[in-house]
């Protein structure tokens, strides 16, 4: 069974590897090929593994996916929405089309010294930043099967190094295109580096042309130097037949800062996940999200935080918003070692339903073999406060847009939390249009 | 702080005040398990034949069931052919009073404080007694038949009224449920049965002591309760267990039935034997509690203290079938030394208006490691459902660990669903405030832990409250940190 429905993958990795036997290093074809064994090994996961006990993978995952190799940007429809996808002409933007970097769209404005902008197939041709050690992410659960499928594939994305000491001004704007016609897959991985002290924001975008259902799994891996900061967020525009599988790994040092904005629109099946390894004392971390699925979409959030050390703080809102037969999940997990005490976590998840057929999973999780420690964790479910309903319509609101302004202002609690204006003012719109709320 | 470190050894090397042996003779059979065995203890217990039919259908789900690994709880692999599955005091084969059953068994019950002579009538407490696999006295029978109460031995009820238990075994949990609920219906020995007519509140609480006495042996009963419409019942359940180096299962199922208006409250006392401070020993309690609430306005209420078993893996649940049902758990968990806890409850909301309370509360010392496991589950046609989960955890020491692991699912707008889950530690500043005003250490950490389970032995019949009060003194002696 399992055999035949990797062998589409088994094809594409095949024909990938020998395109690539001339030009990657050696050492770049054996991670990928125990990346693929690995993945050979797990299988797509199923719904009997409980962490995919909620999302049924495997019929989207299962598609006979064909990896793109080269790309061609004629007919106009990949500029159309690498137009939508933009936010602000200030940032540094990379853009990539089906995994691929495309540097005539790229923007790179002036730079501190020693910053690198770049995308990772030119690093790892530069032989720059130690990637043959950086690329194989630690994983040994069950659950891990599209991290070692990312590895297996592994060939562009952003390539971020700012030294110690810089603050980069601008955010950086990582675009990812799907445009490709028919199943196609991509593997982006973006592998970003703060020196200490260092400071950068940084925007992912997702986005994907109309027509046939296409496979995103991303990876992005960070890492934070002592006091470094970064401030990192997601838009997941893709399109409503695709399936979005991503996973953002941060190591994060002594008195780093990590705040992370995730915001979900798009596809058919999203499955994002944050794993935060707080490795080091006084670590702030800020973890906030917003999916809101409608039609017959499923947003799977998840996130872990392992509290490896003592003294640090981590604060998490996931608010959700489901409507017709939308299905969200959330997963939260908190895991507080044995030696990280006075540690202090708060959680909450927060999920709104607007229809009887919509489906909501929470599964908020801690794990604590420390004592002095502070960890709540809190999940509300429901649907609109009527008091407050009733607050509008006396006030004479009418009952459609009083629930349309609580909806707006349920969610706005997490968009309110992004510091670029740019990106801001872009979700507040998508907020409005969405809920049809008329522009204030 | 040493001198509440030095406490906490001490508490940590608790006595468990149970651990004798009763020298009975007993009729067991060889250990292991097959098709003959299941047939034996069928015959052993003269049961008819659909009932061997069921048992035989249960061990033959249970040989194609795999032993659940999704627990936060670690054991070696258990040898399932190792056990014995059958074991009775070897007795006369009918009693007509307490004065024919074996002394020695009724010293056993004397030394744990049960009250099965029927002269203890201030304790008002009707007892049916389960010693290793077989019932061995039920007390104040004939008060309870005044009122058409049925309380009796499981062995009894088959022969008595086979239409009840028929039409309600396995109705709650059925045979193939999970891998220990089809173990113990392939293989279970005895166990109480309970039926209140409609209409009637019982008059006294009803209770169920549960022994393990022979070596090597597995304990498999199971409860059956069914409360016609309208009706009340109080059930208590306690156990204990001699202290034996190796492990003895222990894998009971529990099914509650409440029609219209009905109310069942069950209440438990968990005290088998944890396994000494190295975690050698101790019992493997592996439980299936269901209740369902099938009529309108009824209600079921779990209330456990779990303060024994090496290991505990229970998750009594509530199925709110009925409109404006109710379901609520309380719960305290205590792992102290070596013990593991993965326990939680299931409320699954399936009427509309239908309510459930869970509150639970952890508390882990040495190297006990506690887990809350629950589910809230409303469907779609739960119009109004409402839940709230509490599910706080109090560590005491820096080697143990508490953990929650909740599962919420909710297909309805209307559902309402809240959790809520703390950890934090017994606080210095807490001790330091009581032993200000004179308290010992240990007297100012029995003060905070009592005060921090107030909730759930509110709930606890009064009786209850005051042993699982002494209990989780003597459980959490030594562990002050």
């Amino acid at each position: 069974m399992i055999a035949t429905e990797n062998d589409a993958y088994q094809e594409s990795f095949q024909q990938f590897q020998s395109e690539q036997s001339s030009t990657a290093p050696a050492w770049l074809a054996e991670l990928r090929q125990t990346a693929m064994n690995r993945f050979t090994q797990l299988g797509i996961p199923t719904k009997r593994i409980e962490d995919w006990r909620f999302t049924n993978v495997k019929s989207l995952a299962a598609k006979p996916y064909r990896n793109v190799q080269s790309i061609s940007l004629s007919g106009g429809e990949a500029e159309a929405l690498l137009e939508k996808a933009k936010l602000d002409e200030s940032f540094h933007r990379l853009v990539f089309v089906n995994g691929h970097f495309v540097s005539q769209w790229s923007t790179e404005h002036e730079l501190p010294e020693g910053a690198v902008i770049g995308n990772l197939a030119s690093a790892i041709r530069e032989e720059a930043g130690d990637l043959q050690n950086r690329l194989s992410v630690e994983t040994d659960d069950e659950a891990a099967a599209f991290i070692a499928l990312n590895t297996a594939f592994v060939n562009d994305g952003a390539f971020v190094e700012i030294p110690d000491g810089v603050t980069v001004d601008h955010p950086i704007h990582l675009i990812f295109l799907s445009v490709e016609a028919g199943q196609t897959a991509s593997h982006p991985r973006n592998v970003i580096r703060l020196g200490k002290g260092s400071r950068a924001a940084v925007v992912e975008t997702y986005l994907g042309r109309e027509g046939e259902g296409y496979f995103t799994n991303a990876i992005t891996q960070v890492d934070l130097d002592e006091t470094a900061f970064l401030d990192h967020h997601k838009l997941q525009h893709e399109q409503t037949e695709s399936l979005h599988i991503a996973s953002t790994h941060v190591d994060q040092k002594e008195s780093s800062e990590f705040r992370s904005h995730y915001f979900s629109f798009g596809s058919l099946m999203a499955r994002n996940e944050i794993n935060l390894m707080l490795d080091g004392e006084q670590i702030e971390s800020t973890l906030n999200g917003l999916y809101m699925p409608t039609g017959e979409q499923l947003m799977d959030c998840r996130t872990r935080i392992d509290h490896a050390r003592p003294h640090c703080n981590t604060y998490e809102l996931y608010k959700g918003i489901l409507d017709d037969k939308a299905k969200g999940v959330f997963n939260g997990k908190i895991f507080v070692h044995q030696d990280a005490q006075k540690t202090d976590a708060k959680q909450s998840n927060q999920a709104l339903l607007l229809s009887d057929d919509a489906v909501v999973n929470t599964k908020p999780q801690l794990e604590i073999y420390a004592d002095d420690v502070k960890c709540t964790h809190g999940a509300t479910i429901g649907e609109l406060d009527e008091n407050s309903l009733y607050y509008l319509r006396s006030r004479g609101v009418s009952k459609d847009l009083a629930r349309k302004m609580l909806i707006f202002a349920f969610a706005n609690d997490v968009v309110q939390g992004v510091e670029i204006p740019a990106v801001r003012q872009h979700l507040e719109t998508i907020l409005l249009s969405s809920h049809g709320l008329p522009d204030v | 702080m040493s001198s509440e470190n030095a406490l906490l050894e001490e508490y940590a090397q608790r006595e468990y005040e149970h651990g004798f042996v009763t020298d009975i003779e007993a009729d067991s059979i060889p250990a292991g398990l097959n098709e003959d065995v299941v047939r034996l203890i069928s015959e052993k217990k003269n049961e008819p034949e659909w009932l061997l039919e069921w048992r035989l259908k249960a061990y033959r789900h249970w040989l194609t069931l795999e032993e659940p690994n999704w627990h936060n709880v670690k054991f070696p692999p258990i040898d399932y052919q190792a056990s014995v599955y059958y074991s009775a005091p070897k007795q006369k084969p009918k009693l007509n009073s307490l004065d024919e059953v074996d002394p020695k068994l009724l010293e056993t019950y004397e030394k744990l404080g049960i009250p099965l002579e029927e002269q203890k009538v201030l304790a008002n407490v009707a007892v049916d007694a389960v010693f290793d696999s077989v019932s061995i006295v039920t007390t104040f029978r004939e008060t309870l038949e005044k009122h058409g109460v049925i309380f009796c031995p499981f062995s009894e009820a088959v022969h008595e009224h086979p239409e009840l238990v028929k039409k309600y075994l396995g109705s709650v949990v059925p045979h193939s449920d999970n891998f220990y609920a089809s173990l113990n219906s392939a293989v279970f020995s005895d166990g109480s049965f309970c039926y209140i007519p409609k209409g009637v509140r019982c008059p006294m609480e009803l209770s169920t002591y549960f022994r393990i006495n022979a070596q090597n042996t597995g304990q498999f009963e199971r409860t059956l309760i069914v409360a016609e419409e309208g009706s009340y019942v109080s059930y208590l359940e306690g156990c204990t267990a001699p202290k034996r180096d190796e492990n003895q299962l222990h894998a009971a199922v529990v099914e509650l039935v409440a029609m219209d208006d009905a109310q069942i409250k069950y209440s438990t006392v968990q005290n088998w034997y944890p396994g000494d401070s190295e975690g050698k020993g101790g019992i493997y309690n592996f439980v299936t509690k269901r209740g369902a609430c099938r009529g309108a306005n009824s209600k079921i209420s779990w209330t456990q203290v779990e303060t024994g078993s090496a290991i505990t893996w229970k998750y009594p649940s509530v199925i709110l079938q009925g409109d404006n049902s109710v379901g609520e758990f309380y719960s305290v968990a205590v792992t102290a030394n070596h013990q593991q806890a993965d326990t939680g409850t299931k409320m699954i909301h399936i009427g509309e208006n239908t309510k459930s309370t869970i509150i639970s509360k952890g508390i882990s010392a040495g190297v006990g490691q506690n887990s809350y496991r629950g589910e809230v589950k409303i469907m779609k046609n739960a119009t109004n459902a409402r839940n709230f989960s509490q599910c706080d955890s109090l560590l005491i020491g820096d080697r143990c660990g508490a953990h929650t692991f909740p599962y919420i699912e909710v297909r309805n707008t209307t559902g309402k669903v809240e959790h809520e889950a703390s950890t934090s530690k017994v606080g210095e500043d807490q001790i330091y405030y009581l032993r200000q005003r004179g308290l010992s250490t240990e007297d100012a950490v029995n003060m905070i832990v009592n005060g921090f389970c107030k909730e759930v032995y509110d709930v606890l019949p009064m009786e209850f409250a005051v042993e699982a009060r002494k209990l989780l003194n003597v459980s959490l002696e030594g562990s002050v940190g």
